[in-house]
């Protein structure tokens, strides 16, 4: 059968189950696209000789009753992963293998899914670009030179060049959602407390949410079925009634209202953005949804709400790679010096620049200026959403400000590049649900995103929204494989 | 230095100066595993044997709460009569150091476990409340070894995550005699309830101790000066001491006290500075994003209540009412469980003034004298118990069970077989000691002579004969009547 890596999850489950695929066949696929897609850097570490022996594994008796039976899937290198390196895109953690796996992967692998390798991001999943990467920034499958969005950079760029079938990110202010906006694909951050964090390299504790990443909306269900479970293990994971998310997507939105907030018609937004907000705002009604205007009256403060809230407890989750017990160490004269130049060396820019404003921002004298200012705001951000949620089912934003730019365009400008989160960061610090789905093109033909935020636990309803309007939209990604040779 | 009954005060030239001291109690909590992880505590295993990847911080692991711990603490806030907060959180305390493996110490701050409580302190001139401002549940950190190595040093990371307790008096004490009864009385409530062992030795209770001095009669505090991680009530008695009088001879000298951090040093008995204010850590507390905020209902804290075993001040109490003790024996009595456990055992079948009597004096002395706890006693409860029944019933007399005591404590032994087997009955046949007694009087007649011309005086001589004629074993209240016939 040709042409395996184009089709989508749901295709290939069913080709296995129906024995029209083996495992081998749909694992090598993906293997050898990989192997010839070096160029984009998706990958950090790959296992492919593990995934084909894993996939002939799977073959000789296969499980067929599993929910992703012999799928071979990369996955973020945020994901601790058993007996394979796990960086966070650090340096620090150049060295570091896992002797042990996240509920995440772990529930993926026990539905039958393997490992084919550690997809980029940015360091710690501390960026918008995946530029902060230690291994180097990652091509946009869309058009040569594109950052890919970030933290999960890799995953987007891998998931669109079809170098793996689904794949998982995190998102702590919009680190799936961007990316998919920018790469045309879907991308899912579940409700605070919805997947474990047991086994994620932290970046900020009560912000960070692994979430699924796929080619359509219903690929994206199944997966969310798949790694949303409650975990004793993490105290934060809420135990709730969990759907079975892709059993129960339905396109029937009838009558549900979906709020359309005044608030995210932001200064020097381009008209591209506002026209797709206006389109999309058409499908929807054309879904038979109900638009009504609201108010999220704080969203000016979220992005300085949220830059005061990550790098704070990035600062202190940040503090364990300190060169004493595992990853990267310099020598030093002594102890402190051996932290500085550690830490010095094994940190990028930008992660020094979040634990030094983190740092700032706790210290004595300050915290109650910023940190704790910051988690009033908070406060307010997350009852403007519980209020608006009396009048309305979902809403419906754009994922992002803009297309996707230039590598290099925004890396000299923290700020510029932070701006980038405006939309997904207020779902983050209110833990909602919110799902991108590709929803046009700009004039220069790169996708563009829109955003569904639901209530809490309220996943399938976004899933039913976008699963709805996915097919209104009818979105085709432009990809040309440029870079295969 | 005077010392007016249990007043304290520091003497220099003409002024008096009192001592102020609170002490902020780190004690271990009594547990099988650690506050967020479920790996061992056991006291003297091998280094870093003891530790999961949660304790070592790896990337990715999160800390689940001991609800045993946390029960623990509501127990011990129990028996320090304090509120207990229903809602506490978790704070992160940031700071730096090789045996941190986090890179934060995971402690409570500004809300925690247990509030406002206090001590009831038996002093020599009566009773003394003290204070607790606070209790709060924290980790422990795992332990640095500099003198192993000339270039090295090893890290044992066996007690990094372990539970505290850390409780916080009230400035409440005067002296390093209340220190002492302080301690001594934390220790006896968190061991009646199985809090916390106690062990100084093995470092399950340390404390920071903060001084600071003020001219008698002044309402105003002092600058104090914490004195971190002393381990033993003997140094924190001579480290107050100690920095007490410096504190003095500064202000004496027209000089101000810095509030700062000192050590004390036990080889030189002084203290010494380790940093001032500025130097002071930064430890940028915020509640820990990992944990939710600790929340239990009232009957969760009804059901610990219900828990709680009969604690020193309300036994004392009991034993003075139902047992017509003194304080002073009760008091002693009750200063452990084991204590208490032992004579509450002997009591059962047997008189009471007898058994505190020689549990009090007797035994204590005994034990003390080859270093054995109560519990290590080789006499037990039974067998004691046994040896003052044969004293009561008169089969032997106190001076004999004197000497069948000493054979007990060489070996659990049942008395009335040592009795039995030594011939060391009493005499109470008062026909076999009348002829003792005829026996020692004909003897003797110039003496009976005396005695009945008047000189009453030497009754005691001829009880003295008896007893010896008969090997110390002739009933001594017998042989009172029977002489007073005769004579």
């Amino acid at each position: 059968m040709s042409d395996i890596t184009k089709q989508s999850l749901s295709e290939l489950v069913e080709n296995i189950k129906s024995k029209k695929l083996s495992s081998s066949e749909v694992t090598k696929a993906f293997v050898e696209r990989s192997e010839k897609s070096k160029e984009l850097n998706a990958y950090i570490t790959e296992d492919y000789t593990n995934a084909l022996n894993k996939a002939k594994k799977f073959d000789e008796k296969p499980n067929l009753d599993l929910k992703l039976p012999g799928i071979p899937m990369a996955v973020k290198d945020l994901f601790c992963t058993r007996d394979l390196r796990t960086t966070a895109g650090s340096k620090i953690l150049n060295n570091f293998v896992p002797t042990y796996e996240s509920t995440v992967t772990q529930n993926i692998w026990n539905e039958g899914a393997i490992l084919m390798g550690k997809l980029n991001c940015d360091e710690f999943a501390m960026g918008s670009s995946n530029e902060t990467s230690f291994f180097g920034n990652v091509q946009n499958p869309i058009d040569k030179n594109l950052v890919p969005g970030g933290s999960s950079g890799g995953s987007s760029s891998a998931l669109a060049a079809q170098l793996t079938p689904i794949t998982i990110g995190t998102d702590t202010g919009g680190s799936i959602r961007q990316p998919a906006s920018f790469t045309g694909t879907v991308g899912l951050k579940p409700t605070y407390g919805s997947c474990s964090r047991y086994g994620i390299v932290a970046f900020a504790s009560s912000l960070d949410q692994a979430g699924p990443m796929a080619q359509n909306v219903k690929d994206c269900a199944l997966l969310q079925e798949v790694i949303s479970t409650y975990d004793e293990k993490d105290s934060t994971s809420i135990d709730f009634k969990r759907n079975e998310y892709s059993k129960e997507l339905t396109k029937d939105i009838k009558g549900k209202k979906i709020g359309i907030p005044k608030e995210y018609r932001v200064d020097g937004m381009p008209k591209e953005i506002e026209d797709l907000w206006k389109k999309g705002i058409e499908y929807a009604k054309d879904c038979g949804a109900e638009i009504i205007d609201i108010s999220l009256p704080h969203t000016n403060y979220a992005l300085p709400t949220y830059y005061i809230v990550a790098p704070a407890e990035a600062s202190s989750n940040l503090a364990r790679y300190d060169g004493v017990k595992y990853g990267f160490r310099a020598e030093g004269e002594n102890l402190i010096d051996m932290y500085e130049k550690t830490r010095s060396e094994g940190f990028g820019a930008e992660v020094q620049r979040r634990i030094m404003i983190g740092t700032y921002v706790l210290s004595s004298g300050y915290y109650d200026a910023y940190y704790l200012k910051a988690q009033k705001v908070r406060k307010l951000i997350k009852n403007d959403f519980d209020d608006a949620y009396k009048k309305v089912d979902a809403i419906l934003t754009p994922s992002t400000p803009s297309s996707a730019f230039k590598i290099g365009e925004k890396t000299n400008d923290p700020v510029s590049m932070y701006l980038n989160d405006i939309f997904t960061v207020p779902v983050n610090l209110a833990g909602l649900p919110g799902i991108s789905i590709p929803a046009g093109h700009d004039a220069k033909g790169y996708p563009l995103g829109l955003q569904i935020i639901g209530k809490a636990f309220d996943e399938q309803n976004i899933l039913n929204i976008a699963y709805a309007m996915e097919e209104k939209i009818n979105f085709k990604n432009n990809i040309n494989d440029w870079w295969i040779k | 230095m005077s010392k007016n009954k249990s007043e304290y005060l520091i003497n220099r030239h003409d002024s008096q100066y009192e001592v102020v001291i609170g002490l902020e109690v780190h004690a271990q909590v009594t547990s099988e595993s650690k506050l967020f992880s479920t790996s061992a505590t056991k006291f003297g295993a091998e280094p870093n044997t003891q530790v999961s990847l949660v304790d070592a911080a790896f990337p990715g692991m999160l800390p689940v709460i001991n609800e045993y711990c946390v029960k623990q603490a509501i127990k011990t806030g129990i028996g320090l009569k304090a509120k207990i907060n229903k809602r506490s959180v978790f704070d992160r305390k940031n700071y730096f150091y090789a045996d941190l493996p986090q890179g934060y110490q995971i402690s409570q701050f500004k809300d925690p476990i247990v509030g406002e409580g206090k001590v009831i302190l038996d002093m020599p001139d009566g009773q003394k409340e003290v204070g607790i401002e606070r209790l709060h549940l924290e980790q422990d950190a795992g332990k640095s070894i500099h003198d192993l190595d000339p270039k090295n040093t090893f890290v044992d990371l066996n007690r990094s995550g372990v539970a505290l307790m850390e409780i916080v008096s009230k400035p409440d004490l005067r002296s390093p005699d209340e220190v002492n009864a302080y301690i001594k009385k934390l220790r006896s409530i968190m061991r009646y309830l199985g809090t916390c062992d106690g062990n100084m030795q093995e470092g399950s209770l340390r404390a920071d101790v903060n001084v600071s001095v003020r001219k008698k009669g002044s309402k105003e505090f002092g600058t104090r000066c914490e004195i971190k991680n002393v381990n033993s009530i003997k140094f924190m008695q001579m480290a107050i001491e100690y920095e007490a009088n410096r504190q003095v001879d500064l202000i004496e000298d027209g000089q101000t006290i810095d509030q700062e951090t000192r050590l004390f040093d036990t080889k030189k008995n002084e203290t010494r500075s380790m940093r001032s204010k500025e130097d002071a850590h930064d430890y940028r507390y915020f509640p820990d994003p990992d944990l939710l905020p600790l929340e239990v209902s009232d009957d969760f804290i009804e059901n610990l209540k219900s828990e709680i075993p009969e604690l020193p001040d309300e036994k004392k109490k009991r034993f003075i009412e139902k047992f017509k003790l003194s304080p002073y024996e009760a008091n002693i009595l009750v200063s452990d469980i084991e204590t208490s456990n032992y004579f509450e055992n002997v009591i059962k079948k047997s008189d009471v003034k007898l058994a505190t009597n020689w549990i009090i004096g007797e035994l204590f002395a005994a034990l003390n004298e080859k270093n054995l706890e109560i519990t290590e006693s080789p006499i037990s409860a039974g067998n004691l118990s046994k040896l003052i029944n044969l004293i009561k019933d008169g089969t032997i007399s106190g001076k004999i069970a004197k000497t069948v005591f000493e054979q007990m404590m060489e070996g659990d032994k049942d008395p009335q077989k040592i009795v039995e087997e030594k011939g060391l009955k009493q005499e109470s046949d008062p026909k076999a000691l009348e002829a003792l007694i005829d026996k020692v009087i004909d003897d003797n007649r110039d003496k009976a002579t005396e005695y009945k011309s008047g000189k009453v005086k030497l009754f005691g001589f001829f009880v003295g004969q008896v007893m010896k004629v008969s090997g110390g074993k002739a009933n001594p209240q017998l042989v009172n009547e029977i002489l007073k016939k005769k004579l």
